[in-house]
């Protein structure tokens, strides 16, 4: 499991993503783990060799180091980046409940022939009901992500520049001793430039938000006024047009608990009036 | 996610580009990304090992390599490439635009059902025109803008292409000047004159891109233009 197998895993959510979440996924991959696989790893890759003590005391190099540099900007940046891209997850284990759930109202209305499940799989989900409130959770657990790791980076390193010298006392250095740092105007231009992108990502994430929000009101403002349009799923809206309400409700007298739940809380199918907020 | 993967996804927006457009991804990958991966990265694998002051006081080699070199060379062609092949994500996210409309299109039932099947859209080749070319026209402006910008930064940072032998360092701690001597110097300055060589090409190739779409248009009825 590497940078590569996150990025098949994270990409599958793409698809049903809104297109500021594609943008925010590209910024991500591209120029957030991308740069830090070649080149922030590199800068920082000799960290500990190259920080030089001015003294010959055996395991002041050590000390000091572990003093100054609790956890190395490269790590916390990986786990950022980890911890950011997990809450698309949600939205992915969302959608394939979902999914499933079709699969089997298709196949119990008789249309369970490949072709039908196939497409089942591959149309988009529209981002609405319940699946809108994965992705609005999905989004503020990233924002929520973001903003702490920024916060423990200024917390750990204050202020984002990197310093050439560092004064130590720990034992076992005697007195005040300088050690120098390797590479810190380097350091200082990736960490600016790693801090600025997060920076952008959480402008994305923010602008995602605002987004769906506003859309979820239009929508329903558009219901509110014209109660009889709109579906949520695909196969809801062919299914309604296809089957009259008995018919359903045959179904539902002879299913199980959890169909009924689906259909219930599906009100394309069931050609209720929305009570939903969000769809 | 390194430069395969960035391969891959670049790879699928070479369809849609003209003739110039494909040679410049070619060239973009294997003379100036493999370069750097297979050759240059071990040449400037140990700059800072090797980086020798002659001086015993701890503390100088660090600061003297640091104040001589705030970019590694290679740090700054793998922005520089990244930043190059990002603009070509752009026409790609408008190609993925236009194929989700015309899959919206299909499922309704236009009148215009000339495809058989959503897979003969998603094979479909767009013609470089109207919002496209738009598109097409302002990627290949940007990329042309951040290899310049790159080619300037790496000149203002190290003053001219070449790399020097000796360097001569007087910053805190180092005891008055010291000197300080680069490791494999000859060989950096051949390899920092190949990469901004073919980036020259590329600059070249992008203007003559930019030129031909230019021509394209003006060629055409100005009508079609804006369609």
């Amino acid at each position: 499991m590497n940078w590569a197998g996150l990025y098949t895993v994270v990409s599958g959510v793409n698809r049903h993503s809104t297109a500021i979440g594609r943008i925010w996924l590209s910024v991500i991959f591209i120029f957030r783990i991308m740069v830090l696989v070649v080149a922030a790893e590199s800068v920082w890759g000799d960290e500990k060799s190259a920080f030089t003590c001015n003294t010959q005391q055996p395991g002041c190099n050590s000390v000091c180091y572990d003093h100054f540099f609790p956890i190395s900007h490269v790590r916390l940046w990986a786990l950022q980046l980890i911890l950011v891209t997990t809450p698309a997850l949600l939205v992915a284990m969302h959608v394939a409940y979902q999914q499933h759930q079709e699969k089997k109202l298709l196949v119990l209305t008789g249309h369970g022939d490949t072709k039908h499940l196939e497409e089942v799989k591959k149309h988009k989900m529209r981002i609405s009901g319940s699946l809108w409130w994965t992705y609005i959770c999905s989004v503020i657990f990233r924002l929520l992500f973001e903003a702490v790791f920024m916060y423990i980076f200024y917390m750990i390193y204050p202020g984002y520049q990197m310093i050439r010298l560092v004064k130590c006392e720990a034992y076992p250095c005697p007195n005040t001793v300088d050690c120098f740092i390797s590479r810190p105007t380097e350091k200082t231009i990736f960490t600016v430039f790693m801090l600025a992108t997060s920076g952008i990502c959480i402008i994305l994430n923010m602008a995602e938000l605002v987004y769906l929000v506003v859309r979820a009101c239009a929508r329903r403002a558009q219901r509110d006024s014209n109660p009889t349009s709109g579906k949520s799923s695909l196969y809801g809206h062919k299914l309604s047009t296809e089957y009259k309400q008995n018919e359903i409700n045959q179904l539902l007298t002879e299913q199980d608990g959890s169909l009924k739940d689906m259909l219930r809380r599906n009100p394309g199918l069931q050609e209720k009036s929305d009570r939903c907020s969000a769809c | 996610m390194d430069w395969g993967t960035l391969q891959a996804i670049l790879g699928g927006v070479n369809k849609h580009s003209t003739s110039i457009g494909k040679i410049w991804l070619t060239i973009m990958f294997i003379f100036r990304v493999m370069i750097l991966v297979v050759a240059a990265e071990e040449v400037w694998g140990d700059e800072q090992n090797d980086f020798v002051c002659n001086t015993l006081q701890p503390g100088c080699k660090n600061v003297c390599y640091d104040h001589f070199f705030p970019i590694s060379h290679i740090r700054l062609w793998a922005l520089q490439l990244i930043f190059v092949s990002t603009p070509a994500l752009l026409v790609a996210m408008h190609v993925a635009y236009r194929r989700h409309e015309k899959k919206k299109q299909f499922r309704k039932g236009g009148q215009t059902c000339e495809f058989k099947d959503i897979e003969e859209i998603k094979s479909q080749r767009f013609h470089i025109q109207g919002p496209l070319w738009w598109t097409y026209t302002s990627s290949i402006f940007f990329r042309l803008i951040f290899e310049a910008l790159f080619m300037y930064a790496f000149y203002f940072m190290y003053n001219g292409f070449r790399m020097p032998r000796l360097v001569k360092c007087n910053a805190w701690p180092c005891p008055n000047t010291v000197d300080c001597f680069v490791s494999r110097p000859t060989e950096k300055t051949v390899f920092t004159i190949f990469m901004i060589a073919v980036s020259g090409i590329c600059i070249l190739l992008n203007v003559a891109e930019f030129c031909y779409l230019l021509i394209k248009v003006f060629l055409k009825k100005p009508v079609f233009f804006f369609f």
